[in-house]
């Protein structure tokens, strides 16, 4: 358990040090969704019915634009191959890497979201509702996200085949959490919206670091 | 002193269809050094890869202790140290925030503190600076000093000396030496022989 924490810490003081990596979907994040409103105009009912989709778009976006980074630097310096040679589970320090591409990337888009929703006019009563599935969506996102840079770090240009790899499996948590934020703001109750996406959660922390521990060593061969 | 710690028999590596080697055997037992010879594009690096456990042969079998390696891995790497030809330092964090991560993976707690390997391959004065602003040799030597910092039995070492001055070269040569002396069986690739005393074996892959 030592090495876990040491890892996520190792890896946060990374993030601190080169803050392009982290800072990039962050600000994308901000700019997409505040262009909507520009966009569109401030017809209040129509980005009502709009805002939940398109912060859900854009963090799943902003995500997607960071997995790319977890695994590369470390494959082009050669961590990666001490990792996979290290004595301890390689899930387990696969789940480390997640835990802190999650602080890096999900969590600042969580805590920006109720300010994103005031721009969206999504009423007070359901920002909480909004983080709620953002702080069970995002995990998810990088979970699954973290198999998809694992089997392309190998390869010089990934990014893409990861969007191809990755976009299906984000397609049901996106379906959920915006319909439960939209569910929620029609006054109905968000409960199975949310079961689901904590079992999502669940299963994905069950098998996500595990498939992405053995898509590294076979991309690593 | 056991003989047979390490064997490899027959292993083969192909690239497509054209093998790069076949028909390789070794066996290392205590204090054994082994150097790997051959020129560019050998297959020198896939040879060490094979042999560290990272990818598997194409053909044969690795074993350590007399068992399959895919079946003890986790008990190989314990007793096993790998400095491929990429450092695996990371150019944002300093030396000995670099080498903190490798005194975690060992079990028993070495010997010396990372700032006394630093010491023993003259960076001292480097101990806070990131690595990005080191040169290749110091970067190097900072990978190296893992051979101090994590106690095993079997070094695997992809070309040590590169990138190293006169007096780095001397201080791996002792290293690998006093290794030798205490059991340990090291296996490393090189261009430049290192002229160890008590000639090691020595593989040209062609």
């Amino acid at each position: 358990m030592k090495i876990f924490w040491y890892r996520v810490k190792r890896d946060l003081l990374l993030a601190a040090r080169s803050r392009n990596e982290w800072l990039n979907p962050v600000l994308f994040f901000i700019i997409v969704t505040s262009l909507f409103p520009l966009g569109i105009g401030p017809e209040v009912n129509t980005l009502q019915t709009i805002a939940p989709g398109v912060i859900w778009v854009s963090a799943l976006l902003a995500t997607l634009l960071s997995l790319d980074s977890v695994f590369r630097s470390d494959f082009l310096d050669g961590s990666l191959e001490q990792m996979l040679l290290s004595p301890y589970p390689a899930s387990l320090l696969v789940l480390a890497k997640i835990l802190a591409h999650w602080l890096t990337t999900g969590v600042p888009l969580i805590l920006l979201s109720p300010l994103l929703a005031v721009f969206m006019h999504i009423p007070l009563t359901t920002i909480p509702l909004l983080m709620l599935t953002l702080l069970l969506g995002t995990p998810i996102l990088s979970l699954i996200g973290t198999i998809g840079a694992a089997l392309t770090v190998g390869l010089r240009r990934g990014g893409v085949l990861i969007s191809l790899l990755v976009l299906p499996l984000y397609i049901p948590v996106l379906i959920f959490a915006s319909s439960a934020v939209a569910t929620h703001a029609m006054g109905l109750s968000v409960e199975a919206h949310l079961s689901l996406l904590g079992g999502l959660l669940f299963f994905a922390l069950a098998l996500a670091p595990l498939a992405a521990a053995s898509a590294l060593r076979i991309a690593m061969e | 002193m056991e003989s047979g710690v390490f064997k490899a028999s027959n292993l083969a590596c192909y690239r497509g269809e054209e093998p790069l080697f076949q028909h390789v055997n070794i066996e290392l037992g205590d204090g054994d050094i082994l150097e790997v010879a051959g020129e560019n594009g050998s297959g020198k690096t896939s040879l060490l890869r094979i042999l560290c456990g990272l990818s598997p042969p194409d053909d044969g079998e690795v074993s350590w202790r007399g068992q399959p390696l895919c079946e003890v891995r986790n008990n190989f790497f314990l007793e096993m140290l790998y400095v491929g030809h990429q450092n695996g330092l990371k150019d944002d964090l300093t030396p000995l925030e670099n080498l903190a991560l490798d005194v975690l993976h060992s079990e028993q707690p070495s010997q010396i503190t990372p700032v006394e390997a630093l010491e023993k391959l003259q960076l001292r004065h480097k101990n806070h600076v990131l690595c990005r602003s080191l040169s290749a040799g110091q970067k190097r030597r900072v990978a190296l000093a893992r051979l101090l910092l994590k106690p095993s039995k079997l070094w695997v070492l992809d070309e040590p000396i590169n990138a190293l001055d006169k007096a780095g070269r001397v201080a791996i040569k002792e290293l690998i030496q006093q290794h030798s002396q205490e059991g340990g069986i090291t296996i490393y690739t090189t261009h430049f022989p290192l002229e160890l005393k008590g000639a090691p074996q020595v593989m040209t892959l062609s």
